[in-house]
């Protein structure tokens, strides 16, 4: 049977996350569709159909898909769902909005941010803030689950997927009034080789320029943990934890960052971890693989010297 | 505007759980249990809307075993107008917790559910989404912001990249984001009014839902401990370790 895989875009550009669901769907086995619902996003259909071993990419363009309300992406999902037996999304804002709409629509269970696939209906799944792992079978005929992109790889884009057009339009049954994205030119948070985040420990928002220039020496994105988002040094968007973003980097640097369950929950998995606090007892030098007990103030303008 | 106000009992937030011996899940016994940290905050925007003068009553109701009234009994403590307990000892999944979460919205007449985004126990991040789609009602999920406007409601929802704002006809399903608010802590004399509040018992099978079984768990265990690391004494030393140790620089 046939794989959904929900893309995930800003009717510009098709996000990495999509390449790493598509991953997710090959260890499931079975063709894999990719649906593109947007406005004017002809570009991120023709990026898709890169996608390597995709069928097909079924695009769903009109002005009310514009903003990916979960209200009409999940009706129109329901509306093509009875040709697939799995339907795929990135774990994002965007899929935890409409996923769990289109598995009630269908009557089904949802599995949440999976890890790994185990067989086609079994999958493994981080509980309790990723204290635990739990393995588990679904009972229903369709399987709808969200992915943790970090741990797939993208798939390559060297495909050729057929191009599908879908003609249902599902009137928007929520007004949309506006929406304002943090900008940035750093890599994105989510898909980042490198993040460098930040604490309390930083005191206000002007301290965080200086690991902003350590992100930028490494080519890294910038996180912060709850405490520096509540206190309003940066926008929450940058949290990294269990209720913000999840991360998986080959290197991340913590600063000024005790370690809080919640805060490891979305960095454990990275590939190395690197703490920096003055407090030799905080939580985080039992995970990180390099720690170094210092006064940020005093370290992170030497790291940047000697980068 | 009635509010209804679905709470979880859970583990602690600050508590660290272990995988029992058997790996069938994990050890919950004599631990701290608490409200779900995202209920807390749907209760207080909850009990801020009444304040505000723009919902007339707050109904929580808890889904769970007999000892989920302890935290019915703190909503009620925070604010809340009274309460309703769906007694079960079965642990059921999102889907089925929306559908008795709609049952009760049909029959108090709710115009509003104002859900926590997620528990802190289960991670699933479900169910406001389904309640929505089950009573075929707009969602405003990750709300980090909400007023009601006539008869609109008026929410900053958080996403990936910042933040949206979204009007929604009522009635409507809203998701508590962390940056929601700030809850309150309860005082004495409300937990002692708190008691006198009324609670009321219920079972599933006083609604007209069928529960189906969805999914099993086959295992639990607990993931991968990383190696303990290295402590350095310089950052001479962290940066040469970075480029010819671990090679990430």
């Amino acid at each position: 049977m046939a794989i959904l895989v929900l893309a995930e875009h800003d009717n510009a550009s098709l996000k990495l996350d999509t390449a790493k669901v598509v991953a997710c769907g090959q260890a499931i086995g079975g063709e894999i569709d990719v649906l593109v619902v947007g406005q004017d996003c002809g570009a991120v259909a023709s990026e898709a159909q890169k996608l390597s071993g995709v069928r097909n990419v079924l695009v769903a363009d009109s002005a009310s898909y514009a903003n990916h309300l979960a209200e009409n992406v999940s009706d129109l999902m329901l509306a093509i769902a009875a040709d697939y037996e799995h339907v795929l999304a990135a774990a994002s804002s965007f899929g935890k909005d409409v996923l769990p709409r289109v598995a009630a629509l269908l009557d089904v269970s949802q599995l949440s941010e999976v890890i790994e696939v185990v067989s086609s209906d079994t999958f493994v799944r981080p509980v309790y803030a990723g204290n635990a792992l739990a393995t588990v079978q679904s009972l229903d005929d369709k399987k709808v689950m969200t992915v943790r992109s970090s741990a797939f790889d993208a798939v390559a884009f060297d495909g050729s997927a057929e191009l599908v057009t879908l003609s249902q339009d599902i009137a928007p049954q929520v007004e949309f009034v506006t929406q304002s994205l943090t900008e940035s030119e750093r890599p994105e948070l989510g898909s980042a080789s490198v993040v460098v985040s930040g604490g309390r420990a930083l005191g206000n928002s002007e301290n965080f320029a200086i690991l902003e220039q350590l992100a930028d020496k490494l080519g890294g994105a910038l996180g912060a943990s709850r405490a520096a988002v509540d206190a309003g040094f940066v926008p929450n968007d940058l949290q990294v934890g269990q209720t913000g973003k999840i991360v998986a980097p080959d290197l991340y640097i913590a600063v000024g960052i005790s370690g809080a369950i919640q805060h490891l929950a979305g960095m454990k998995d990275s590939k190395v971890i690197v703490a920096i606090n003055k407090d030799p007892e905080a939580p985080i030098f039992q995970v990180a693989d390099y720690g170094l007990e210092a006064d940020l103030f005093d370290a992170v303008p030497q790291l940047l010297e000697q980068l | 505007m009635k509010v209804l106000v679905p709470v979880k009992r859970v583990v602690d937030a600050n508590v660290k759980v272990r995988v029992n011996a058997d790996n069938t899940g994990v050890d919950t016994a004599n631990l701290k249990m608490a409200i779900n940290p995202f209920c807390e905050i749907a209760v207080e925007e909850a009990v801020r809307l009444k304040e505000a003068g723009s919902a007339s009553e707050i109904v929580v109701l808890s889904i769970g075993p007999k000892a989920s009234q302890e935290q019915l009994r703190t909503a009620l403590a925070l604010g809340a107008d009274r309460a309703i307990h769906i007694e079960t000892d079965e642990d059921l999944v999102p889907l089925s917790i929306a559908k008795l979460i709609h049952a009760v919205q049909q029959k108090e007449q709710a115009d509003l559910v104002i859900l926590g985004k997620q528990s802190i126990d289960g991670d699933n991040n479900q169910t406001g989404q389904m309640l929505a789609a089950i009573g075929k009602m707009p969602q405003a999920t990750f709300a980090s912001e909400v007023k009601l406007d006539g008869d609109k409601l008026v929410v900053t929802r958080e996403i990936d990249g910042g933040l949206q704002t979204v009007n929604l006809g009522l009635p409507a399903v809203v998701t508590a984001d962390l940056r929601l608010n700030e809850p309150r802590y309860a005082k004495l004399p409300n937990i002692m009014k708190a008691k006198r509040k009324p609670l009321e018992s219920l079972t599933p099978s006083d609604f007209d839902v069928t529960l189906k079984s969805h999914q099993k768990v086959i295992k639990v265990t607990p993931p991968a401990e990383r190696s303990g690391g290295v402590m350095v004494s310089s950052v001479a030393e962290l940066v040469e370790k970075l480029k010819n140790e671990a090679k990430v620089i």
